[in-house]
């Protein structure tokens, strides 16, 4: 059997740039996530204040949830369209037919 | 609490295995070769895998724990879907990309590549062994607490059945079939669990539910001799539970012969009602006093009052004015307390009226409000707790896996979307199916893990059904993709890489095969070990130990140059020996593993993230940086040659 390298290291050209991004967005994402467990363990009552008809606990929560996922998919958004880009240029230079 | 076994039940579940094992027998002409085997020849469909995902991740923990803990304690059990559905964000942004560039089949692959060490391997391998078995005994368990009332079968039989059904769909077809049991079952589970959400909606809620046992309150006229006004109650014997002041009173009573215990309520001069199981010193438990088939043990699960107002039925509401209603009423959540009478030993559930606007915020089951009484232990258990679901995701082996089945690291990228979009509308969700059992009248308060499929029997019996098959089907796929996981680390990590044998690509499905039915076996032997242990406990430690083990190895190894493999293989072992270690020392397991409830733990806090993650980030700079390979004469060479 042939066992072959466990890695390729194909080279993309977006790599850097999708894994800055990335960071950039988990940078983005944890203080809101590191916010919600300090005032849970510092102050819950704080959680008990009236937000609309619900209370902070519920909209932060749902509002957790609901960023991760905006989130997920603005990096997707961005991330594809660079992929898509570096494609269109290699095709320009010639590299892939 | 009795539970009939129901035919439609049985049919669909035996009609669910039935349809994933020709699925895995259709497969497993494709699982010849060893990519076909462990990922499924990497030729998934993005999509296809991101719903997998979900079906591989949402486990019984997250379907039956979280509601269930939800329909007990309010918002505590939404912050485990909050914190699990957090971890996806490490999992999508920092590492699913580049390990998909890096590894093979497996996770410790990923690490390998950079260090070619088998140092590396072993510790990789061995700590997706052990992760693996962590995760597999609470399924175990789970697969068993749920035959019973599901199937009228015995907890050992579920253990068996389950994983005798994972075996096949493994051995056959490894993680192409895996793969697709995941995926149906993903599907089926945010389907389900929406149309269990709009009929609990459309119905909204009643006080007192439909068909709900009355429980009655008795007015004392004099609490100093106890008499009570209703002269047909006799008063037989006072439970002192604390001291006077702070502690309970509980009153057992006589009426036509038959005893019940009653709950003193000081402040209004009442008795209330409570529910008991009476365990006598031999011969079968008595619930409410008759054996437990007559039914006389009632279900719970209600608001006393909404805006003040004792009678009321809302009819359809929307999903913020569901929330709004439970927060403006009170709940009567069940105290559980355990008395000794002669021989018998008594077991009272009474009812905890509890404020909704305390249900709909944090610390009813975790301790975080000083003010009530919570430690700085308590807190930092919190915080730590919070910390390893955030961690731990982004460090399951059998997630790390799906991560292979797809062909290319952009696939990885979408597929991790697709899941967190399915997953994060399952786990909000989850608060809806908690809040409906906690305020339908629906929950068993001696099995909490039984109220998602009790909210949905509350629909009909066919819903009932279908739900009991999907919550199978949860641990079916969850369970598949742990034991691909744990055959992927012996056989392609531990034999073929560690043990250099060089495994020929059939040898190694064999291997994958024979590993798979080795490690099954004795899931089924821990689960049956472990019968008594609590579900959510030992998920709660499965994440924290792979946080510990896996997560400083797989950050560092992509982000920081200096990393060594000696670092590395550093960092894992001293991830999973010091959070095992502070698991086994700590109260908890003093407590509800070894039963020594009068001994103080080494450890005073019972969660180990906190404390085992930033050891082993330590352990792997520390390590590295003393085993740095001089580069210096290398490049001096290099440019002496120019």
């Amino acid at each position: 059997m042939e066992h072959g390298p466990a890695a390729e290291w194909k080279k993309e050209n977006s790599e850097g740039f999708k894994s800055r991004l990335g960071i950039i967005m988990f940078a983005a994402f944890t203080p809101i996530y590191l916010a919600f467990i300090l005032i849970t363990v510092i102050n819950p009552r704080l959680m008990a204040i009236n937000v609309g008809s619900l209370n902070l606990a519920i909209v932060y929560g749902f509002a957790i949830i609901i960023i991760a996922i905006i989130l997920a998919l603005i990096y997707n958004r961005i991330c594809s369209k660079r992929e898509k880009q570096d494609e269109d240029t290699e095709k320009v230079e010639g590299k892939i037919e | 609490m009795n539970y009939k076994a129901e035919p439609a039940a049985i049919a669909i579940f035996v009609a669910f295995v039935a349809a994933v094992l020709v699925i895995s027998y259709m497969f497993s002409r494709r699982a010849k070769t060893a990519s076909g085997y462990y990922v499924a020849g990497g030729k998934i469909h993005w999509a296809v895998n991101g719903i997998a995902f979900a079906g591989d991740y949402l486990s019984a923990a997250s379907f039956l724990g979280i509601a269930g803990m939800i329909a007990v304690a309010g918002y505590d059990g939404f912050l485990y879907s909050i914190g699990y559905l957090a971890g996806w964000m490490v999992a999508l942004f920092v590492v699913a990309e580049p390990l998909k560039r890096l590894g093979k089949y497996t996770f410790a692959d990923a690490i390998d590549a950079k260090f070619k060490s088998r140092g590396v391997i072993l510790a990789a391998g061995i700590s997706t062994l052990v992760v693996s078995l962590f995760y597999l005994i609470p399924q175990m368990v789970g697969a068993g607490t749920l035959i019973t009332p599901l199937l009228g079968l015995p907890f050992e039989a579920g253990v068996v059945l389950v994983g005798c059904v994972v075996i096949l769909i493994v051995a056959t077809a490894g993680m192409t079939s895996t793969t697709w049991v995941q995926f149906i079952k993903g599907g089926l589970l945010v389907i389900f669990s929406i149309v269990v959400v709009v009929l609990v909606l459309t119905r909204g809620i009643s006080v007192p539910p439909d068909q709900y046992h009355n429980f009655a309150t008795l007015k004392v006229a004099n609490i100093e001799t106890l008499t009570l006004e209703d002269p047909s109650y006799q008063v037989i014997k006072e439970f002192q539970v604390g001291d006077a002041s702070k502690g309970s009173t509980f009153v057992k009573l006589s009426k036509d012969n038959i005893e019940t215990i009653w709950k003193l309520d000081k402040a209004n001069n009442v008795l209330e009602e409570t529910q008991i199981i009476t365990q006598p010193a031999s011969g079968p438990a008595l619930y409410n006093g008759a054996p437990k088939e007559e039914g006389k043990f009632y279900f719970v699960g209600h608001l006393s009052e909404i805006d003040g107002q004792t009678s009321v039925q809302t009819g359809s509401l929307d999903p913020f004015t569901f929330i709004e209603k439970v927060k403006d009423g009170t709940v009567v959540r069940w105290g559980k307390q355990v008395l000794t009478d002669e021989t018998s030993k008594i077991t009272v559930y009474y009812q905890i009226p509890t404020s909704g606007s305390d249900v709909l915020i944090p610390g009813l089951k975790f301790k975080v409000d000083p003010l009530r009484g919570a430690t700085p232990g308590d807190r930092v258990n919190f915080v730590s707790l919070m910390i390893a679901l955030f961690l731990g995701t982004a460090s399951l082996p059998h997630i790390l896996i799906r991560y292979y089945t797809v062909p290319s690291p952009a696939f990885a990228r979408k597929s991790t979307i697709v899941a967190v979009i399915a997953i994060g509308l399952f786990y909000i969700l989850t608060l809806y199916l908690g809040l409906g059992s906690m305020t339908s009248g629906n929950l068993d308060i001696t099995n909490e893990n039984m109220s998602a499929p009790l909210l949905a029997r509350s629909f009909g019996l066919g819903l009932f059904a279908v739900i009991s098959a999907v919550a199978f089907a949860t641990i079916l796929g969850t369970v598949s993709g742990l034991i691909v996981a744990a055959s992927g680390a012996v056989a392609n990590d531990l034999m073929n890489k560690f043990l250099r044998m060089n495994l020929s690509e059939h040898a190694m499905v064999v291997a994958g095969r024979i590993t798979a039915i080795v490690v099954g076996v004795i899931a089924m032997g821990l689960g049956i070990l472990f019968k008594s242990m609590n579900v959510s406990f030992l998920v709660g430690w499965a994440f924290a130990i792979a946080a510990s083990a896996n997560l400083p190895a797989i950050i560092m190894t992509i982000f920081w140059k200096k990393t060594t493999g000696k670092g590395v293989a550093a960092s894992i072992v001293v991830g999973l020996a010091s959070s095992i270690i502070l698991i086994l020392l700590s109260q908890d397991t003093f407590n509800s593993v070894y039963n020594l409830t009068n001994v103080t733990a080494p450890v005073p806090i019972s969660q180990p993230a906190i404390i085992s993650v930033p050891l082993s980030f330590i352990t792997l700079v520390v390590v590295s940086l003393r085993t740095q390979k001089s580069k210096m004469p290398n490049t001096e060479i290099a440019v002496a040659r120019q």
